[in-house]
């Protein structure tokens, strides 16, 4: 089990990408797999910072990584607000171009890419996302 | 993410290299909107050297677009990898915008 701390900067998402795209291909993930994986991560770092933070610099985001037999679960912690997912719209693409939203595309890509979407926001210390990835 | 532009007769090439994310996004926006601004809207977008996009940069996409069309042009993609098209699939992207393989078809469109 891998965990790192990073402040809560888009500057830092690259880094972060790396992080679990080593943590992925040392899992044994194909490229799509790895892909797959930086997107979530991505999506879900990006949502920590505009919407638990409330911009950037106003607090960490700490990634863990654990590869398990046939599995990669990504657990992310911030300490920023909570909110409830279920409340978060899906977007619809299936309409004309300038009717598109885009509200709720992070959670959406997250949920389609990868094969559990966790959260829970009753921890006691801070608010816990985790994400796994099968083979 | 570095950008790199060719100015063409009808149209112009923009090449991205690198990450486009929240981090990366905006540039590639000013980009975007300041051939749209300087009265062109036929933009083709390269993406051979971009190795991730995230839902943030798909949305500069489909705005690009909702942009160029309002002015009666449009922006095209080529050389897109088999993993862009996962971020680009999930928004559903090839309904709104063309996908050319290479830049001389994609310059001949306009």
């Amino acid at each position: 089990m891998l965990t790192r701390t990073y402040s809560g900067q888009f500057e830092n998402l690259a880094s972060i990408s790396e992080f679990v795209a080593q943590a992925a291909e040392d899992a044994g993930f194909d490229r799509a797999g790895i892909y797959a994986v930086k997107l979530a991560v991505d999506e879900a770092c990006t949502n920590i910072i505009e919407h638990a933070y409330g911009g950037e610099g106003s607090g960490e985001i700490q990634c863990t990584c654990n590869i398990a037999r046939d599995e990669l679960s990504i657990t992310l912690r911030d300490w920023g607000e909570a909110f409830v997912p279920d409340s978060v719209p899906e977007p619809d693409f299936d309409v004309p171009l300038e009717e598109l939203r885009f509200r709720g595309a992070g959670l959406f890509f997250m949920r389609k890419v990868m094969d559990e979407v966790h959260f829970d926001f009753q921890t006691g210390d801070g608010n816990v996302l985790v994400m796994v990835k099968r083979k | 993410m570095d950008v790199v532009t060719t100015q063409y007769k009808r149209s112009d090439l923009v090449k991205a290299l690198g990450r486009i994310d929240s981090n990366t996004a905006p540039e590639l926006e000013k980009v975007f909107n300041a051939i749209i601004e300087g009265g062109k809207s036929g933009i083709v977008f390269d993406m051979s050297e971009v190795d991730f996009i995230s839902s943030r940069g798909v949305w500069v996409l489909l705005e690009t677009q909702k942009a160029c069309k309002r002015k009666k042009g449009k922006l095209v993609l080529i050389n897109l990898s088999e993993y862009m098209k996962q971020s680009l699939d999930l928004a559903g992207v090839k309904h709104f915008i063309e996908i050319f393989d290479d830049v001389t078809a994609a310059v001949g469109s306009f």
